[in-house]
């Protein structure tokens, strides 16, 4: 027993300290790609301390972090103090927390086994038969952290902004929930292991069968952890700031990087649900028992892709201008909302026609192809629909008299 | 104006087209101009530089308006006639002039102190547009610091000296004017 203890201890540790470095390494990154895509330098002073080496700037996340614990550590008098403390722990909390459940990998090989029977699964909390669900849990608890911030600040701003977040917040869950449904459909489970081994079995990864649900979860995703180009509750360009106005130092911290985490976790549940986990052609292979080789392989795989879809996170993030508010939440009830539901309709008829019951032939490539078709023909007729494009002009045909009657 | 003024001009936003309407192209056409961008500065540098390592390439000396210098003549007098143009026309009032009888021949008054006080200065160049005989200018010299802010209120010879410093490497603009030479 001491020795699973001992083994999950080291996987907290593992995981934990993992991803709050990834998380510095990648706002570096992420300064360095808007300083490349701006035709810029980025940061690149920063070596190693008290020495005049630079290394690129690689000593920058650690000089940021510096600078945030130094900072004043500022209560505003004005201040809920308890639930001021609580909003930045909580949601750094739940933002951790969610990585319980995600696999950064396969299984290590049974030799290495506590008890010599099981293979370690690389999952901190393996066997977990509904770690979507927690995943999802953990994100709505996220807005409890952004909402009491709001509501702690005792500022109309912060407050406002708060409710700006947490309504795109609820909002995008639902399209996020719709777009993963699909995938839950088809691999039978909501274990996020189960859902890697089934695309690895047979081969083919759920973003060729289900381009339409990919489609919807990456945007949603993208709302979710507030990116660019939906992040509203703090677009630095047009606000003082969201919900976090009042915050400063380490709390703020706590809250920059709990977003940061979000993107993180986002990148994971894409990759893992979408784009085949650990998975890929020719060499992970796709069985229970493997080789020290091959288990390294698989988590270098896993965390390559989720290195690519983070880099096309911040790509994104400097390419397209930011929605109004109007516009996102209308596209996401006019526009997603409708569209995961076609998905998974679309996803529920061909995997039944195509394979599991085989009425027609081509089995998964016929229901690859219907899943492509499906998603041409809904993005045109939504693009026809243009439901997002609001006209916010007064009518050519209001008269004087009537803007009368209507301002009381 | 009331929304049926006949001076309105309502226009319609622009018809969309097919790839518009279908969102994705424009969403392509988006990434594309950020990876151009992005691969232009990674095979043709940065149009940055790392200012203290290496030092900006000013377009033209002649037009960049950094710190001032006050002109010598061939004799290496203050070429200066204490007109008063430049302390009237600068719209900071950071000039400050104290004239006196010219103790040479070819003209009546000379700065007996000329003084401008660089904190104050908006580097406008209005001061280099009214000199009568060129003798006020604003030099290419950019990264102009202190101290304190008494070394930053320049006095004539420091002006001189500016211009002692920088004679070769910007010739003066013009020599239409009047006055001495």
């Amino acid at each position: 027993m001491t020795g699973w203890w001992l083994l999950v201890a080291v996987k907290v540790v593992i995981v934990a300290a993992g991803v709050m470095t990834a998380a510095a390494y990648l706002v570096l990154l992420e300064r360095k790609l808007a300083a490349w895509v701006q035709d810029r330098i980025g940061p690149n002073r920063v070596g190693i301390p008290l020495t005049r080496i630079r290394l690129f700037g690689l000593g920058q996340p650690l000089a940021d972090g510096l600078k945030f614990i130094f900072k004043e550590e500022f209560t505003p008098g004005h201040v809920d103090r308890w639930l001021y403390w609580v909003a930045p722990v909580a949601i750094l909390t739940v933002s951790l927390a969610a990585f319980a459940v995600i696999p950064f990998g396969s299984v290590l090989p049974s030799s290495v086994g506590v008890e010599g029977e099981h293979p370690i699964q690389l999952v901190v909390a393996p066997g977990i038969h509904v770690g979507l669900l927690f995943v999802f849990a953990m994100g709505s608890i996220a807005v409890y952290g952004v909402i009491l911030g709001g509501w702690a600040s005792n500022n109309k701003y912060s407050f406002l902004g708060a409710l700006r977040s947490s309504a795109q917040l609820i909002a995008y869950e639902l399209p996020l929930g719709l777009g993963i449904l699909g995938v839950v459909a088809t691999a039978g489970t909501l274990d996020l292991q189960r859902i890697i081994t089934t695309q690895a079995e047979t081969g083919c990864w759920f973003v060729f069968t289900q381009p339409l649900g990919f489609v919807v979860l990456v945007i949603a995703a993208f709302a979710e952890a507030a990116r660019l180009p939906f992040d509203l509750p703090e677009c630095e360009q047009e606000l003082v700031g969201g919900y976090h106005t009042e915050y400063a130092g380490m709390k703020l911290l706590l809250f920059l990087v709990s977003e940061f985490l979000h993107m993180i976790t986002g990148a994971f549940l894409i990759v893992i649900l979408f784009l085949g986990g650990w998975h890929f052609w020719g060499l992970t292979g796709s069985a229970e028992e493997v080789g020290w080789f091959r288990a390294i392989l698989r988590v270098v795989v896993l965390l390559a892709k989720v290195f690519a879809v983070i880099l096309f996170f911040q790509v994104v993030r400097w390419s397209w201008p930011r929605f109004r508010f109007d516009q996102l939440m209308s596209f996401c009830w006019r526009v997603l909302l409708p569209l995961g539901m076609v998905n998974l309709a679309a996803v529920a008829v061909f995997w039944e026609v195509f394979v599991s019951e085989s009425w027609l032939p081509g089995g998964r490539l016929g229901a690859a192809i219907g899943g492509w078709l499906v998603l041409i023909v809904s993005g045109y007729l939504l693009g026809r629909a243009r439901p997002v494009i609001a006209d916010n002009r007064p009518a050519a045909t209001l008269m004087p008299h009537d803007i009368d009657w209507q301002v009381p | 104006m009331k929304p049926d003024d006949p001076a309105i001009r309502w226009i319609d936003p622009p018809e969309l087209t097919l790839s518009e309407q279908l969102y994705l192209p424009l969403f392509a056409q988006g990434l594309t101009t950020t990876m151009r961008h992005w691969k232009r500065t990674w095979t043709e540098g940065p149009v940055t530089v790392s200012y203290p390592d290496e030092e900006p390439t000013i377009g033209n000396p002649l037009n960049y308006r950094g710190v001032h210098r006050l002109n010598r003549d061939e004799q290496g007098r203050v070429q200066c006639v204490a007109c008063f143009l430049c302390a009237t026309a600068c719209p900071a009032h950071c000039i400050d002039i104290v004239a006196a009888e010219s103790p040479w021949p070819d003209r009546d008054k000379y700065p007996e102190s000329f003084t401008i006080d660089e904190l104050r200065c908006i580097f406008c160049g209005m001061c280099e547009e009214a000199c009568p005989v060129d003798a006020i200018e604003l030099t290419s010299l950019y990264n102009l610091t202190g101290r304190s802010r008494e070394e930053m209120i320049f006095d004539k010879e420091k002006l001189l000296s500016v211009y002692d410093k920088t004679k070769d490497s910007e010739p003066m603009q013009s020599r239409s004017g009047g006055g001495a030479s």
